[in-house]
């Protein structure tokens, strides 16, 4: 399966639903912070509980991840639903802690590997705001070869022991479970020597580190495993099948970061809106060469505007079957391209106040986002994995040399 | 999977294939480049053929005997646009349905009758608009109309007049003390000198017109000059750039999809192109600029159907299609090598016209200029 099921919805139904939704959504969700719309908190605990507390409220409505079946808690809605919540929901706080990765990467993903007993589980416990979910995939050895994971998974009678490292998870230490990919089988070729189960975070033998960003914040973490014992059951999928498994997350997440999933929920800032007028007064404050400033502007604009146009091609293009579902790394590259660009405007037009300022003015964040500009080519899957899934995948040409492919996996040359 | 809008109707899906056929039987590239020859580009039993598909009808009210496919025909015109862009095909397509859509909007009844022949593929319109060192804004039009015996006496040059030697009428943009106006003129009217120009592009056509003293009475008057010729002429501009957008993705896509073609069946040492990775990264780059030009155009005709926010997203469009474009073409030489920069291989065709589109009406960093004011710079 390479593609999401999208029902053909009624315009007049729809049009109803979104009455339905403004209403309830009035009565019920507080409206954003009018000073910081966007972050309202730094907190991480007080952000984990606000974020739980609304998920909890958009549950007991009825509009929570509306597109997941109504046995395990959803709605048995669609995508254009989904969407019309997300729309609604700009002027209110949203839970938007619980959209990516729990609801539509690790979701999607147990909704189609998990057991029955698994799915029944968990997935009412996301809905309902009582569990967040992170992905333990990523390996300080590993970057973009994913399924070259060194993290070993043992077999003990009923359990596995699991030791090694995991990193670049989002949040972990306000988490609850993860999705983890590790090995259980060194013999084989890469891709059949792996399994991924379901982890309990705070867990003996877990230790969650956060990770300083260049910014100076620690959003992200890097766990270490020792002696971590796991039920069988906690496995997903088949025991060395867990590149089935894993490729299915990887194609969710492409789709999340897409703006193609039905599992998504709520909206980040309209990135066309996203403080172009802002610009256009730092441009105006800080000087420089107006011919200059008027051309970054405008290529600004230009950027955030086709941004949003190709997203909504691509969303359409892949709902009528003319795109193939890896099509969401067009919007993967424009993105981190995009946004790259936009950071180096941001930076420039604040001239030498970016690089050296006045004790107590904020000018300077600039100059730090722009020397942590790449992150936005990096993470979720770079931007050089985007070209070669739009060649490989979109355009058909041959997939690159892997010199790993069909060599025992404890025979394969590895760094350090 | 060629780059067209993904929304398309059925009736506009059949209208884009039709107009695909029709170019692929009747002026493949052997045939667009016999027609180089032609003084005026094309034979004009082939313009009519053209006509009979609707090309030069969907822009005129169905009052009159037009009509468009969806309702919406700014957006059915993008779509001929696109296919004629994908075969470089020449013809008096843009400025003949800028300036119907002008007469069908804002012309008198006797002007408006002047369109059963544009439909027909008989009666061809120009839009005699920039002027020398001019920068294609309604703004810096100079060429003056004076008053005269209760009509005017038209004064100046204008240069780079697409289908100006082919046009039975020129729709004039000049300065009366009122304002700017418009007047619909015959090409042969006394005073009127047309100078064939020679251009990048070898299919289309352009020329200078010169008009020196060339009297009109009021009945020449094209709508009411002052804000409504302004707002006319506005609008011609911005259908103009939608549609030199809409030509340019669509032979972009075309490039691209040849130049695919070719690195799966050029081999050196020993293998494809396609499968060097410093090649398949480009190609993934120039695919995500094609797929953007695309939907940037979409978003422009949207616009300009919905008379929503068009004159920031055809600039939009222009600012990202212009480069992108033609970009990705001078891409596509490189990678084809040698024989990309031969007069033989069609490469050189597709450039040459998307170069011009690029710089015709405005070049990118000129919209991008219109850009950072919109934002409020």
């Amino acid at each position: 399966m390479d593609d999401f099921v999208y029902a053909a919805t009624d315009p007049a139904e729809l049009a109803e639903y979104r009455d339905e939704v403004e209403t309830w959504m009035n009565e019920n969700m507080p409206r954003r912070d009018p000073v910081n719309p966007w972050h309202p908190t730094h907190d991480d605990d007080l952000k984990s509980t606000r974020n739980r507390e609304l998920q909890r409220r958009l549950s007991d409505g009825g509009y929570a991840a509306v597109c997941y079946p109504k046995e395990y808690g959803g709605q048995s809605l669609t995508i254009a639903h989904q969407r019309i919540i997300d729309d609604v929901s700009m002027d209110f706080d949203m839970p938007i802690l619980f959209s990516v990765p729990t609801l539509s990467i690790c979701g999607p993903t147990i909704l189609e590997c998990g057991t029955e007993e698994q799915k029944q589980r968990y997935i009412p416990a996301w809905i309902r705001g009582d569990e967040l979910w992170v992905q333990f995939m990523s390996e300080p050895s590993g970057g973009s070869d994913m399924a070259g994971a060194l993290t070993r998974a043992d077999r003990d009678g009923d359990t596995f022991v699991i030791n090694g490292s995991k990193i670049w998870s989002t949040f972990a230490q306000r988490s609850d479970y993860a999705l983890m990919l590790a090995r259980t089988n060194w013999e084989v070729p890469k891709h059949r020597g792996l399994t991924m189960f379901i982890v309990p975070i705070h867990h003996p033998g877990i230790e969650i580190h956060p990770i300083q960003m260049v910014d100076g914040t620690e959003e992200f973490c890097q766990e270490y495993f020792n002696d971590v014992i796991i039920p069988a059951e906690n496995v997903v999928g088949e025991v060395d099948d867990g590149w089935t498994v894993a490729s299915r997350l990887l194609f969710h997440e492409r789709a999340a970061v897409g703006n193609a999933s039905p599992y998504t929920q709520g909206r980040h800032r309209n990135r066309s809106a996203d403080g172009l007028d802002d610009l256009a007064d730092i441009a105006r404050d800080f000087g420089g060469n107006v011919g200059r400033q008027r051309q970054r502007l405008g290529e600004t604009e230009t950027f955030s505007r086709v941004e949003v146009l190709l997203s909504d091609r691509v969303v359409k293009g892949i709902e009528s079957g003319y795109f193939p579902a890896p099509a969401g790394s067009l919007v993967r590259l424009f993105h981190g391209v995009s946004r790259a660009d936009r950071l180096t405007v941001a930076m420039e037009l604040h001239g030498d106040r970016a690089l050296v300022w006045n004790q107590g003015e904020d000018t300077g964040s600039y100059g730090v986002e722009f020397v942590q500009r790449q992150q936005t080519c990096i993470g979720g899957g770079t931007t050089e994995m985007a070209r070669n899934i739009i060649s490989e995948r979109i355009l058909g040409m041959p997939r690159e040399l892997a010199a790993d492919r069909d060599l025992p996996f404890n025979q394969v040359p590895r760094s350090g | 999977m060629a780059p067209v809008r993904v929304d398309l109707s059925d009736d506009q899906e059949f209208f884009r294939e039709t107009a695909r056929r029709f170019i692929e039987a009747e002026v493949p590239v052997s045939v667009v480049r016999e027609w180089h020859d032609l003084p005026d580009g094309y034979p004009q039993s082939w313009w009519q053929a053209a006509a009979e598909l609707g090309w030069t009808s969907l822009m005129v009210p169905e009052t009159l005997g037009g009509g468009s496919i969806s309702g919406r025909p700014i957006v059915d015109l993008t779509i001929v646009a696109d296919e004629m862009g994908r075969g470089v095909v020449p013809g008096p397509f843009m400025p003949t349905n800028v300036v119907a859509d002008t007469l069908g909007r804002s012309g008198t009844d006797d002007q408006q009758s002047l369109l059963e022949g544009v439909m027909a593929g008989e009666v061809v319109l120009a839009w005699a608009h920039c002027e020398p060192g001019g920068d294609w804004s309604a703004g810096h039009v100079a060429a003056a109309a004076s008053s005269s015996n209760g009509g005017y006496l038209i004064t100046g040059t204008k240069t780079a007049v697409e289908a100006g030697a082919q046009a039975n009428r020129l729709l004039v943009t000049a300065r009366t003390p009122d304002g700017l106006a418009q007047f619909l003129l015959p090409s042969d009217a006394p005073g009127i000198t047309i100078t064939p120009q020679d251009s990048l592009d070898l299919g289309r056509r352009f020329a200078e017109v010169r008009f020196e003293g060339v009297a009109v009475g009021p009945e020449s008057v094209v709508g009411e000059p002052g804000a409504a010729a302004e707002a006319d002429v506005e609008r011609q501009r911005l259908v103009t750039v939608l549609l030199q957008c809409a030509d340019n993705a669509g032979s972009a896509a075309k490039v691209l999809e040849f130049t695919v073609e070719y690195a799966f069946d050029r081999y050196s040492f020993g293998r494809p192109l396609a499968s060097y990775q410093a090649l398949k990264h480009r190609f993934a780059d120039m695919k995500l600029w094609s797929e953007a030009s695309q939907a940037a155009v979409d978003g422009a005709a949207d616009a300009l159907a919905a008379g929503d926010d068009e004159a920031r997203m055809v600039s939009v469009a222009k600012s990202y299609v212009g480069d992108h474009s033609v970009d990705l073409m001078q891409d596509c030489v490189q990678i084809h090598g040698g024989i990309g920069v031969t007069y033989e291989h069609d490469l050189h065709l597709y450039l040459r016209r998307a170069t011009v589109n690029r710089g015709l009406f405005g070049t990118p960093a000129e919209h991008r200029d219109a850009l950072s004011e919109m934002v409020g710079y």
